[in-house]
């Protein structure tokens, strides 16, 4: 059974619901590890349907952005899909700014974003 | 470290070690002074946001982690404006020739939103002339930024 540092992983059938340790997504050594079981995600364990569920981040940084990129690369890559929900009002606006919400398919919760699989 | 407390204005000047999450010793103080003069929760984010990429930059692309070098923080909080003047001891660069991270292009690259995002959530950024020293600032109720 894989283990990870910075997230949990659940299933609702065939999606894997990832949920976030820290509340605050910024420092060097959080984004590594996360991008680290990130890319297990992908690489190792070869799930194609990964939810990112933000539910309890407060906060991310512009490097927590570059990582979630390289991911969903890989992911898609792997002919996989992923999809992002409950980000707080801060959070949906940064995705906004820079126009990251053309990339990433953002939905405002857990239900809509399994729905949309 | 100077700190001076006042009934309406906080102002704080810190020197960071150009080390990987020296950020926290403005962040973490930044913060508790932004609740006290009560801005509100969304003004926090964006204050927050940045600083930490001003001072993020500062310390890794400014002077490149070289612990001989460090980053200069001047720090003001009031109700009504929060100023935060952020020099590194780095070679500069030219803002104006950063890409623009959101052309079709580039929406893939992992980094190079940094700027973006301090002009985005801040009324005012400003850099000097060299472009190793950054101006940031933010007014309560502000609408749109400033160039």
């Amino acid at each position: 059974m894989a283990t990870y540092q910075r997230i949990d992983v659940s299933k609702a059938g065939d999606v894997s619901i990832v949920t976030f340790k820290n509340s605050k997504i910024l420092d060097e050594a959080t984004i590594q590890e996360l991008g680290t079981d990130l890319f297990g995600l992908v690489e190792i364990e070869n799930r194609k349907a990964i939810l990112l569920d933000f539910t309890g981040v407060e906060f991310l940084s512009s490097a927590a952005l570059g990582k979630l990129i390289t991911f969903d690369r890989k992911l898609k890559t792997s002919k996989g899909r992923a999809k992002l929900c409950s980000l707080v009002p801060g959070i949906l606006e940064v995705f906004q700014v820079t126009k990251l919400n053309k990339v990433f398919d953002i939905r405002a919760d857990r239900a809509e974003a399994l729905a949309a699989f | 470290m100077a700190d001076e407390a006042h009934a309406t204005e906080w102002k704080r000047s810190i020197t960071l070690p150009s080390e990987r999450g020296s950020s926290r010793l403005v962040t973490d103080e930044l913060l508790e002074q932004l609740g006290l003069s009560g801005w509100p929760a969304d003004d926090i984010f964006a204050i927050h946001l940045a600083a930490e990429e001003a001072l993020v930059n500062a310390v890794v692309h400014g002077n490149k982690l070289d612990p001989t070098k460090t980053v200069q923080v001047e720090c003001v909080v009031s109700p009504e404006l929060v100023r935060l003047e952020i020099t590194d001891q780095g070679e500069g660069f030219d803002p104006k020739r950063v890409p623009d991270c959101t052309l079709a292009e580039r929406l893939e690259c992992p980094g190079g939103r940094g700027v973006m995002l301090m002009r985005s959530f801040m009324t005012k950024i400003q850099y000097n002339a060299k472009g190793n020293s950054v101006l940031l600032e933010k007014r309560r109720n502000a609408s749109a930024p400033d160039a």
